[in-house]
């Protein structure tokens, strides 16, 4: 590959605007008074209160972590705003056809239209600027085949049994720091309800948007398919380009019961930071899911975005014959740094899981695989299988991968594979020879070093997907 | 059409082109052969604008300068190289390969893209033509194809660009008679006035196929010695030994 491949130029971040919403905030800081506000905002229930203000007495015992393979500065906990959220104009709306129009054209612009009858792909969307959600589209028609898909404070407005029954129960207050910090000072988020043995008729999506500066993103999203049930989700997230820092730690959890199968795909795409490590997110994510007997629980990301992601979606593998599936495409460049994986914890026996990560890294980037499979000694007969390759691009980055076994039954079958490869001079220049330039041959090969992966991803998005990863690169190469 | 002179290819200490001097005109097809490590690849390769080796010497198409191209604006021009050994690309399906290449060439001549399904129709002519099994688009790019089905696959790529000029380097290695009778039938098929080629082989049985309009031998990285279709059977009853004695000499 020639020498211009080491030369990064800016890449250009097409979600990076800031729209003039005008904006609500709470004082900066944390503490309990903030988490007394962020709740009576929302008009919670005394127990959500008191769930929330447990969590930041425990959060108060912890300490961040620093075992990760990324490094940043020391974050200021007192110096950044805990809940924003765009001031209404009046009541709230009752329609979609009320939401604010400048909220509105802020989804249109991201290609979210708000309006139901543009979204013809038969997509229902969830949409959440800063600290709230704005918008659910589809909820009738949901509603007719028994599925609740709204925002989470309207979830425990309207069924504040269920929410009180699963919030915390696959990732409890405290789990580990962020999840701590984000049981205190959640805002909103998701929240998706199938019941016993419904499909859910179309695909369920949460498009989070931060808007506001100094803001930290703290959302919440709970997924319970019950017996039988059937949903694929997918979450996009994009934020504006700023200088400093801003701080996203979300907690999803997935409650997958008997015979019940959940499809979770995440696409984010977060501002990055600069060609010089300038601004960004830093995504702090605990995703983690329980399945049932013979139930199926399934991760695909692709992570673009951030200037850091430290995520690790999980399955606790509880039931027998019960399956897990973390499918990843990791992609850095540029001073990027991604340290993500997953952690298969299987328990139940027969139970089966599969790991495909491709990580790919450019410019100065870093792109750690950290992943664990456990397996208990109840869970007779358990197989993994895991595989991760790298690609780099240039010489200046790098790919590192930390698969960590615990096996306690003699029974289980443990597969591991890893690859580091270069984009091959071969394959670029045959490309190239058929017409293509570097950079579209660059992304052709990269694509196609992530096929497994993108093959998961609900078909609506898997154009859009190889559409990112082409702008994600550019700049990369040529 | 394809003008060559006094070119010569370096990679790191060692001179592997030593003063090529080559011209193909346009409606003519040209033969190239010699010994193993002769140079012909790598003549092939700097014709198209592999990376990696010091040039010096010029070559033209229709007049403009190749050498100063990208590979890609060299392609885009008409200039098609058929590779010896065609790379695997996992995970590529073919058909989104050579729709985007073939979209390629379409915007650098100012025409619009062809839309997928308009693409399936027009790969599927080429392909029932070299008898190519339908399923091929469905696959990655080369991977797992069989030496022959990838020279195959060379040949449905030139059959549906349309180059101006075409390198096909050892293009009937590996093939079975059939395949063989398919590949020298593409070459037919793009044989016309407005068009060239440059056929490097080692196998005279595929010049009983597709009658070449000259015969060059290259040895040592030089043109030594050319000829019209019957210095072939010299080759075959004398070998190459004379010929290359008397460029080294
Ligand atoms: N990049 C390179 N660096 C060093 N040597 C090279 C390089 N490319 C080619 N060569 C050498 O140059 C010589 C010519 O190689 P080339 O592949 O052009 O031969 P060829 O005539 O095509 O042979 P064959 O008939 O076996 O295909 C060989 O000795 C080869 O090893
Ligand atoms: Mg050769």
């Amino acid at each position: 590959m020639s020498e211009v491949i080491d030369e990064l130029v800016v890449r250009e971040y097409e979600f990076g605007f800031h729209s003039d919403i005008e904006t609500e905030r709470l004082r900066k800081g944390l503490d309990e008074d903030v988490v007394r506000a962020i709740s009576a905002r929302n008009d919670e229930p005394e127990w959500l209160l008191e769930w929330r203000l447990g969590a930041l007495a425990h959060l108060r015992t912890m300490e961040e972590p620093r075992w990760s393979n990324v490094e940043f500065p020391p974050i200021d906990y007192q110096d950044m705003h805990y809940w924003a959220a765009p001031r209404p104009k009046g009541p709230a709306p009752a329609s979609l056809d009320e939401v604010d129009p400048e909220i509105r054209a802020t989804f249109d612009k991201l290609g979210i239209p708000l309006a139901e009858q543009e979204r013809l792909s038969g997509v229902a969307v969830d949409a959440i600027l800063d600290s709230v959600s704005v918008a659910t589209t589809f909820k009738a028609r949901l509603a007719e085949a028994g599925v609740v898909f709204c925002s989470f404070s309207e979830a425990v407005r309207e069924h504040p049994d269920l929410v009180r029954r699963y919030l915390g129960s696959v990732v409890p207050p405290r789990d580990n720091f962020f999840a701590a910090l984000n049981s205190a000072v959640f805002s909103d988020g998701s929240f998706c309800f199938v019941p016993a043995g419904v499909v859910c008729p179309m695909e369920l999506s949460t498009y989070f948007r931060i808007n506001a500066e100094n803001t930290g993103q703290f959302e919440r999203t709970l997924i319970i398919a019950e017996e039988g049930a059937k949903v694929s989700y997918l979450e996009g997230c994009t934020a504006p380009m700023r200088d400093e820092n801003q701080l996203h730690a979300a907690v999803v959890e997935l409650v997958a019961l008997d015979d019940a199968s959940i499809k979770y795909s995440t696409v984010q795409n977060w501002y990055p930071g600069d060609a010089e490590g300038r601004g960004g997110i830093y995504n702090f994510v605990t995703k983690r899911g329980r399945a049932g007997a013979r139930a199926h629980i399934s991760w695909t990301q692709v992570e673009t975005g951030s200037a850091i992601t430290w995520k690790y979606p999980s399955v606790i593998l509880q039931g027998d014959d019960s399956v897990g599936e973390f499918y990843s495409v990791a992609v850095t460049t540029n001073r990027q740094q991604a340290d993500t994986g997953t952690k298969m914890i299987h328990i139940g026996r027969n139970t089966s899981s599969t790991i495909i990560s491709k990580g790919i890294s450019a410019g100065r980037a870093q792109n750690t695989y950290r992943g664990l499979v456990k397996v208990l000694r109840s869970a007779e007969g358990a197989r993994n299988h895991t595989q991760c390759d790298s690609l780099l691009i240039g010489s200046e980055c790098g790919a590192h991968t930390f698969p960590y076994i615990e096996v306690k039954n003699d029974g289980a079958q443990v597969e591991h594979e890893a690859s580091t490869s270069r984009v091959d001079e071969d394959q670029l220049f045959y490309c190239r020879q058929r017409g293509l330039s570097e950079e579209d041959a660059t992304s052709m090969i990269v694509n196609g070093f992530c096929r497994e992966v993108f093959d998961e991803l609900p078909l609506e998005y898997a154009v859009e997907v190889q559409a990112l990863m082409r702008l994600s690169l550019e700049g990369a190469v040529g | 059409m394809l003008s060559i002179h006094d070119l010569t290819a370096t990679a790191g200490e060692t001179r592997i082109l030593d003063g090529v001097d080559l011209d193909v005109p346009a409606g003519e097809v040209h033969v190239v052969m010699g010994p193993n490590g002769a140079g012909k690849s790598t003549l092939a390769n700097v014709i198209a604008g592999r990376d990696g080796y010091e040039v010096t010497g010029t070559a033209t198409l229709d007049g403009v300068d190749l050498l100063g191209l990208t590979p890609e604006e060299r392609a885009v021009r008409g200039l098609f190289l058929a590779f010896q050994y065609p790379v695997e690309i996992p995970g590529v399906g073919n058909a989104a390969f050579l729709r985007t290449a073939l979209n390629a060439h379409r915007a650098a001549r100012g025409e619009p893209e062809v839309a997928a399904v308009d693409f399936l129709g027009l790969a599927r002519e080429h392909m029932a033509r070299l008898d190519i099994d339908p399923a091929f688009l469905s696959r990655a790019v080369n991977e797992g194809f069989s030496g022959g089905e990838k020279k195959r696959n060379e040949i449905l790529q030139m059959s549906l660009l349309e180059p101006r000029l075409a390198v096909l380097d050892e293009t009937d290695s590996g093939l079975d008679l059939d395949a063989l009778r398919i590949v020298a039938a593409g070459i037919e098929r793009l044989r016309t006035p407005e068009r060239a080629m440059v056929v490097i082989t080692h196998y005279p049985r595929l010049l009983d196929l597709v009658r070449p309009d000259r015969v060059h031998v290259l040895a040592a990285g030089r043109i030594v010695t050319s000829g019209g279709p019957e210095l072939v059977a010299t080759i075959e009853a004398e070998g190459f030994a004379p010929l290359v004695g008397s460029a080294v000499g």
